[in-house]
């Protein structure tokens, strides 16, 4: 039992799932105390038992296919973030990353039909990876070779994207009508998900999404190039020291991260999900969900997965919120409140480690 | 550019450049101490919040100059509370900083939106209100020619309050013995705390102060620009920090750096401009202009970072 819970793994679970008690806590507490001075919003435990079960309690498979639907980029800009963090970065910049990605992928999916329709989507993913790759590359130069706080670069790069993608959405659209459909054969294939879930925005991007969380997980964790990364991110210095190249390090780890934020984007914009490029000038919230993700998932990749599931849960259920007079906000403070405890991780660890040690040394 | 334009640029400045200044005063206060915060942006927003709230609530009790300095009053404690979770975190508890600094812009969102959705008549985020502090014409200063058509008036009493909370903050770090210990703690803890500064109390300081001024700030940005506060302040909290930077953690050159993103914003807005229509210059350039000028200009100045050493570290008595 004990070396079970010395495991540093098994604590970070723990620390996570602490975390998320600590949300849940104050979910409750939100929804009390609301419930208490407004009187629309008077069923607390009604909203509690929707946020729990994630929405599912009226949606049943059909919410299951959006949760899956919802997961993969979020999943993907968690891995974006992750993978950053992992490599002593933090990218703030899914966000603009994702929107570039999604918009690229677009006007591939849309424009180049020269291209066989059913191999069109497997092309817009790699100009989605290239283009988001390429807003992640130009962070990373900036901190790597002129010492310019990545955080900053990349919020302005979001709102530079943002802008941009606005400014650019007249050139895939019809001309007499904003809004266009994608051809639905150069959408990402659904292999019949559609139809067992009875919803047609389920494809096959969660699997996508998963298949490269175990792609990074191997990066980071089995290869020499993974090391040379994460070493640059504990010691810049120290890895400049043992031969590694440290700017290098840098950019690469930035243009992957951005190319992982651009695929979550094609997931998005070339599938059959409603969505729109915001002309109303407001941030893709998926690269911020995809902080919560990566903080929540601790920046493990295998993490990320299940942190992803259930930050797409949560999502999920905000919307069902109204039925209870609440309104979905509820779900993103507790998010929040969650990332906040999750900060908390290494002292609950070391706290947990001390509980135990001082316990064997007893006996 | 004809006088008329020169004088719109300069008039239209001013509301972006003073919460520009006092946020990044703030942010100064914190990082000098050794704990970056990456919160600023949600800070301004709660801050921003409970203001307008009262404000929202309490339209017809006073005169208009009293209620911003209540309002005023009131987004400086809530920023302060606010910020106190960010102080806990990254000094008590060692917490990485980028982190609990997230999670506070996170929750400093959703809690806007939950709060507005839920008292509001509308059911909608945003909050709307009546923009009556503008002060037509300040007696006697009013008066002098050009200065006075400038900077005094249809001005905001928060323009006098920034200019005066520019000062202080000078004066408080260059002058106290509380401005030297704070910049030991952000430049080496280990050998502030050696002569005795109490490390982490200079530490609560710094960012309480950020709490305050970023809280303060985020109201001063939303009365002047807007009358429907919609839970956002643009993010003006990472300008802010661009504005850090870029002032080399020196109040004066923060005031001159957010001057310069003050027009950049004006020049932003002002594409219909009779001047600037003649230029011939796509929309699309202006509305990139702040953030693309303020990537080129962090390009040339980041390399010779002045940034206090220890920022960003959380302080270990043990460690060497």
């Amino acid at each position: 039992m004990k070396k079970f819970l010395m495991n540093a793994g098994v604590q970070k679970i723990f620390a996570a799932l602490l975390a998320i008690l600590f949300g849940l806590v104050f979910g409750i507490v939100i929804l009390f105390i609301a419930s208490f001075f407004i009187s629309k919003a008077s069923y607390p435990m009604d909203a509690l038992y929707t946020i729990v079960t994630g929405g599912l309690r009226f949606s049943g498979l059909k919410g299951l296919g959006i949760i899956m639907r919802f997961m993969s980029p979020i999943l993907l800009t968690g891995l974006s973030v992750g993978f950053a963090f992992k490599t002593g970065l933090f990218n703030i910049g899914a966000s603009g990353q994702f929107v570039i990605g999604g918009f690229v992928a677009a006007y591939i999916c849309i424009k180049w039909t020269f291209i066989p329709l059913e191999y069109l989507w497997i092309v817009g993913i790699l100009g989605a990876i290239i283009a988001g790759g390429l807003v992640g590359l130009i962070s990373g130069l900036l901190k790597a070779y002129r010492n310019v706080n990545e955080v900053i670069s990349a919020i302005m790069l979001n709102y530079i994207a943002m802008i941009t993608v606005s400014n650019l959405v007249s050139v895939i659209a019809d001309k007499n009508n904003p809004s266009r459909t994608m051809p639905p054969l150069s959408r990402i294939p659904t292999l019949g998900l559609d139809k067992i879930f009875g919803n047609n925005t389920t494809d096959i991007s969660i699997f996508i999404a998963i298949l490269v969380a175990i792609l990074i997980y191997i990066i980071l964790e089995r290869t020499t190039f993974g090391y040379e990364l994460k070493a640059c991110g504990y010691n810049r210095n120290a890895a400049r020291y043992a031969g590694i190249n440290d700017r290098l390090g840098i950019t690469l780890s930035m243009t992957i991260a951005g190319a992982l934020a651009g695929l979550g984007g094609a997931m998005v914009y070339i599938s059959s999900i409603t969505k729109v490029f915001d002309s109303l000038l407001t941030l893709a919230p998926e690269g911020f969900d995809g902080i919560s993700v990566a903080l929540l998932g601790m920046s493990n990749p295998l993490g990320i997965i299940f942190s992803a599931a259930f930050i797409a849960a949560l999502k999920n259920a905000g919307p069902a919120l109204s039925r209870s007079g609440f309104n979905e906000e509820v779900v993103k403070i507790m998010t929040a409140v969650i990332i906040y405890a999750s900060a908390f991780s290494l002292i609950f660890r070391e706290k947990l480690v001390q509980f135990f040690t001082k316990k064997g040394a007893k006996k | 550019m004809n006088t008329d334009t020169m004088v719109f640029l300069i008039r239209n400045m001013v509301p972006f450049m003073i919460p520009l200044t006092i946020v990044a005063l703030g942010g100064m206060f914190s990082e000098r101490s050794g704990v970056v915060n990456i919160a600023l942006e949600g800070i301004m927003v709660f801050g921003a919040t409970f203001g307008i709230f009262f404000i929202y609530f309490v339209p017809d009790l006073m005169s208009p100059q009293l209620m911003i300095l209540a309002a005023m009053v009131i987004a400086i404690i809530s920023g302060v509370l606010f910020s106190w979770l960010h102080a806990y975190a990254s000094i008590n508890l060692k917490a990485n900083q980028t982190i609990s600094g997230t999670a506070l812009n996170l929750f400093a969102f959703a809690f806007h939106d939950f709060l507005a959705r839920l008292i509001t008549k509308t059911g909608t985020e945003g909050v709307s209100f009546k923009n009556v502090f503008r002060i037509e014409k300040i007696p006697f200063f009013g008066d002098i020619p050009v200065l006075g058509d400038l900077f005094f008036k249809n001005v905001y009493l928060s323009t006098f309050i920034g200019l005066a909370i520019l000062a202080i903050a000078s004066f408080v770090l260059y002058k106290t013995r509380f401005g030297l210990r704070l910049r030991a703690c952000g430049e080496h803890p280990h050998a502030a705390d050696s002569v005795g500064i109490n490390v982490n109390r200079m530490r609560y300081w710094g960012v309480l102060i950020s709490g305050a001024l970023a809280g303060l700030g985020g109201l001063v940005l939303i009365i002047p620009t807007t009358v429907e506060y919609t839970g956002t302040v643009s993010g003006y909290g990472f300008l802010a920090l661009a504005v850090l930077i870029f002032g080399q953690w020196k109040p004066s050159k923060i005031f001159l750096a957010a001057a310069f993103f003050g027009l950049m914003q004006v020049i932003s807005n002002s594409s219909g401009l009779a001047f600037f229509t003649s230029l011939g210059i796509n929309k699309y350039f202006y509305q990139i202009v702040p953030y693309l000028t303020t990537l080129i200009v962090l390009t040339f100045t980041s390399s010779k970072s002045a940034s206090p050493r220890a920022a960003g570290e959380p302080y270990d008595q043990g460690k060497r």
